[in-house]
């Protein structure tokens, strides 16, 4: 159980990472203002868990 | 590239500097909530402050490594544990035993207390609730914050969740969040989850210490029937019964008496009576801050328990306890609390005079009321600062 859970949070904290990127990409490529602005709200919290701060 | 890609660039550069500005400010607060430290002044019954790793080891270094805190008196007699904290999001549990530890004095026998039995719990709040990060308690040296919790172990210390809860070692389904409570994690097992870890720990505390009494220290919304109530394991029903008439006749406060159910489990009063010597109590208080019903939802309603919302819903025959415009004050929860551990105390003591634990200057009830809760938190910076420990 305690192993599984190991496994799943670091599988997690990946996947967390990985969409952050593909967050940060896309608002990179974004062409409008209000994309560019809503990729940045979706990523502050996936930044926050990854910095074990929410 | 076309002309207007600068002017883009220079957009996303300035929205970037708005983001981690705004990540700033947000990460800044979850990262205060979760290190505030909270100050303790060791009052002239603390002879020793332990921790939960001392019990079981690998609680050493992880959030739930909880000070506990000894008062010991120097004739030889029982030992009582007192612990609040179980839920972080009902402080009324945490000040009454902060105050035990600030102003008691035991004169024979032993009181363990801990402050915060969930620590990791106190280190965060209720997601999508709203809950105020702190609550502040008025003082004559300006005031004391303290850190405002959930009713589970943080998300950052124990994750994930299962879809289903199975209780060790009874097998039973519990919710599945029930995982991170740990009032549904007794006894515990030493190669379990944090939350189960801990009450491992409070179980090896209460037999390698020898303790008689267990007192869980809690409090309930108005909806919810096990309210203004002690809980207790069939081995206190007759020590619960008698406390429960002693303060309704002499304190002026109402408090009933109920009987663990048998086959539920993963409860402080069904499992320490059930797996230890103890005899286990659990004191609840009421708290309208955690009703449903509730309309704002701030400090200040935490603090007053006023709320108009949950006054309509009496009105309308939904509560198990009574609420007028007055509220339920933290000075009434936090009172009833340490009037109900003093009077324990005393009837224990009275059957079982052998282990008897004789304690003196805890604040009762109607002093509480009177003085208000800040009156009795002392101020750290008037003693020496090895007499100040921090949650």
């Amino acid at each position: 159980m305690i192993l599984l859970q190991q496994c799943i949070t670091f599988l997690y904290y990946g996947l967390v990472a990985w969409a952050a990127v593909l967050l940060a990409s896309s608002f990179w490529r974004a062409k409008s203002l209000d994309r560019e602005v809503l990729y940045l709200i979706v990523l502050v919290p996936f930044v926050l868990r990854l910095l074990q701060l929410k | 590239m076309t002309t207007t890609a600068p002017n883009e660039r220079l957009r996303k550069v300035l929205l970037i500097v708005l983001a981690v500005i705004f990540l700033g400010v947000s990460g800044k607060s979850f990262y205060d909530h979760r290190h505030l430290r909270e100050p303790v002044v060791l009052g002239p019954g603390v002879t020793r402050v332990a921790t939960l790793g001392e019990y079981e080891p690998s609680l050493r270094g992880t959030a739930n490594d909880s000070q506990v805190y000894v008062l010991e008196g120097k004739e030889p007699g029982g030992t009582v544990l007192v612990f609040g904290g179980t839920h972080a999001e009902e402080p009324a549990g945490r000040l009454a035993a902060w105050l035990v530890v600030e102003h008691a004095v035991v004169d024979r026998g032993r009181l363990i207390v801990a402050l915060s039995a969930n620590r990791s719990a106190s280190t965060v709040t209720r997601p999508g609730a709203a809950y105020p990060p702190t609550f502040t308690i008025p003082t004559a040296w300006g005031g004391q914050t303290f850190r405002m919790g959930d009713r589970f172990t943080s998300p950052l210390d124990q994750w994930p969740d299962p879809e289903v809860y199975i209780h060790s070692p009874s097998g039973q389904y519990l919710a599945y969040m029930d995982i991170r409570n740990l009032n549904r994690s007794f006894p515990g097992r030493a190669n379990g989850t944090l939350t189960e870890r801990t009450t491992f720990a409070f179980m090896a505390l209460i037999r390698r210490e020898k303790v008689d009494v267990a007192i869980d220290l809690h409090e309930a919304e108005l909806q919810y029937p096990v309210i203004s109530t002690i809980v207790t394991h069939q081995k206190g029903q007759d020590m619960a019964t008698m406390v429960s008439m002693t303060l309704t006749d002499l304190e002026g406060f109402k408090i009933g008496t109920e009987f663990s159910p048998l086959n539920l489990h993963g409860l402080s009063h069904r499992e320490i009576g059930d797996h230890s010597q103890a005899v286990s109590l659990l004191f609840e208080a009421p708290e309208p801050f955690l009703d449903a019903t509730r309309g704002r939802t701030n400090a200040d309603v935490l603090l007053t328990g006023k709320d108009e919302f949950v006054v309509q819903a009496g009105k309308k025959g939904l509560l198990f306890e009574a609420i007028d415009e007055h509220g339920w004050p933290i000075a009434k929860r936090v009172g009833r609390h340490t009037s109900s551990i003093a009077q324990t105390l005393e009837t224990w003591s009275e059957d079982h005079p052998d282990r008897a634990v004789k304690v003196r200057d805890i604040p009762r009830y109607a002093d509480v009321v009177a003085r208000g809760v800040g009156a009795y938190l002392r101020n750290p910076a008037s003693v020496a600062a090895s007499r100040v420990a921090y949650e």
